[in-house]
């Protein structure tokens, strides 16, 4: 079934009789060529790649619950490719090219809104580190421009701009960059991989790998041995879980991370906007409620809910960028299990067992990376060489000294 | 979260400084062990979901470290030891 505006109408005008459920609900096979487990956004998006551009068959994802219900549909849905180093840029700069031509591709409406995100600038070094930053973008065909205060007051008017502690001088901004409807988006991935033959299992946790002389022969799981060629995991906060099946100790800890959305305001946000120095970041959605959040709690968690300190401290980084919210009500608070890494960056890479491959450590930022880390672990698992764009998110830059640390914070997880 | 300070007694979290796995304590002899074995105290965690052995600083009270074992999926904290004395124990000399 592809949808279209005269489909639209078609069923508007026959009282919606005709929609039907969009991906099937198999049983899983006894074996495949390839499974995926997390039937999240990047599993998948990996899923519907490895179906699509690498022609693929035989392919499971198996989902512990519902499809889509992880960090996928707990985020803040902001998409963007503004980062430093040569082993982050040009990847995520290819994830904003395929978000660019992603609801044609798989024929659903994802609502991607490149309404721009602005990185609000404080003092003269915040100007030149981040003048670097745009330049190192530039360099690898992002765009970028750097806003002074009249831009920014231009766009934003109601900001604190002479905050005695962090006033406004300008800002970095990516008019690429915006915002996208999360559910959609696992949704449209699946729907695109099903439609290609892929068996979307849920309610199927794995609970074992089989590995005979090095190699993987399947997954033991709630609903019985699967077999398979080629296993990829990507299951963000439950990574260490999952891969600790195959003896493997990761450069991960889980930690939750909060999100927060007020009740429906009138259209005053237009695109996105982030204040580094108060933990603090917001958009507004189409609803009308400000989305926004900040740092994560700092400690290991699996809860999938954090403590009150850090509501409290995100709330005060809004008071301080933007008083104008004090009397906005906070509708929803939830929590999500973030895969923090050693770096602050992803790993995709194989692993020590032939056929077992690994998709995670997204920290906080795996949203905006999902259609360029699906197509990349799709690439790896189908070729068994990196992506061009992903040759650096390798296991072993920690033991060589090749970190991706944007913010050279060093091996502490609760930092980056 | 509220840690029963060994020696103050019900702390705010909000005063500590989370460090992560009390096997940090553990680190290996600079001059006999190997490249490998420094990666994995440097890099390598358990991330267990359940019991979690942990290192917070009392930053904001007395400053001594403690060793926390929490659970990681429902925040509850089981064991609130000093850092000093879980060293000892292990028969390091401080």
């Amino acid at each position: 079934m592809r949808y279209s505006g005269f489909r639209v109408i078609a069923e508007a005008l026959t009282g919606h009789k005709g929609w039907k459920p969009v991906w099937r609900d198999p049983a899983p096979q006894p074996d495949y060529d390839y499974i995926v487990v997390g039937g999240g956004g990047h599993g998948l998006a990996t899923a519907y790649y490895l179906a699509k551009e690498f022609k693929q068959a035989r392919i499971a994802v198996l989902e512990k619950g519902y499809l889509g219900g992880g960090n996928v549909g707990r985020n803040t849905t902001i998409i963007r490719s503004n980062y430093l180093l040569d082993g982050n840029e040009p990847f995520y700069e290819f994830s904003l090219k395929l978000w660019e031509g992603l609801e044609q591709d798989f024929n659903y409406n994802a609502m991607v809104s490149q309404r721009g995100i602005i990185n609000l600038i404080h003092t003269d070094a915040q100007r030149d580190a981040f003048t670097r930053r745009g330049n190192g973008m530039i360099l690898n065909g992002a765009d970028a421009e750097l806003l002074n205060r009249d831009q920014v007051r231009a766009m934003y008017p109601f900001l604190n701009f002479d905050n005695a502690r962090f006033p406004i001088k300008g800002a970095l901004m990516q008019r690429r960059g915006g915002t996208v409807r999360h559910d959609a988006v696992a949704w449209g991935y699946a729907r695109g991989a099903d439609m290609r033959g892929v068996d979307l299992i849920q309610n199927c946790e794995v609970t074992g790998m089989r590995i005979e002389n090095g190699r993987i022969r399947g997954v033991e799981t709630t609903r019985g041995f699967i077999g398979a060629k080629k296993v990829g995991v990507a299951v963000a906060g439950s990574s260490s879980k999952v891969m600790a099946h195959a003896g493997m100790r990761l450069p991960i800890e889980s930690h939750v991370l909060q999100a927060f959305v007020s009740e429906g305001l009138k259209p005053f946000i237009d695109g996105v906007m982030t204040f580094g120095a108060g933990h603090f970041y917001v958009s507004q959605s189409d609803k009308g409620g400000l989305v926004f959040g900040g740092d994560i709690d700092g400690y290991n968690s699996y809860a999938q809910r954090g403590n009150l300190p850090v509501i409290e401290d995100v709330a005060e980084g809004g008071m301080a960028l933007m008083p104008a919210i004090g009397r906005a009500r906070l509708l929803r608070a939830w929590g999500g299990i973030m895969d923090m890494s050693m770096d602050g960056s992803p790993i995709i890479d194989k692993t020590h067992v032939e056929g077992l491959y690994f998709n995670g450590g997204w920290c906080y930022g795996g949203f905006k990376a999902t259609p360029a880390s699906g197509w990349c672990f799709a690439h790896l698992m189908a070729k068994d060489t990196p992506h061009p764009t992903a040759t650096a998110y390798r296991f072993d830059r920690f033991l060589k000294g090749l970190m991706i640390d944007e913010k050279g914070q060093g091996a502490q997880p609760n930092l980056h | 979260m509220i840690i029963n300070h060994p020696i103050l007694g019900p702390r705010d979290a909000q005063e500590f400084v989370y460090l992560g796995d009390a096997n940090l304590i553990n680190r290996p002899d600079g001059m006999t062990a190997g490249i490998e074995a420094f990666h994995d105290y440097l890099y390598n965690r358990d991330n267990p979901a359940g019991e979690h052995r942990e290192l917070w600083y009392h930053e904001q009270g007395d400053r001594s470290w403690l060793v926390v074992t929490r659970n990681t999926v429902t925040h509850e904290i089981l064991k609130v030891e000093l850092a000093r004395d879980v060293a000892k124990a292990q028969g390091r000399s401080k």
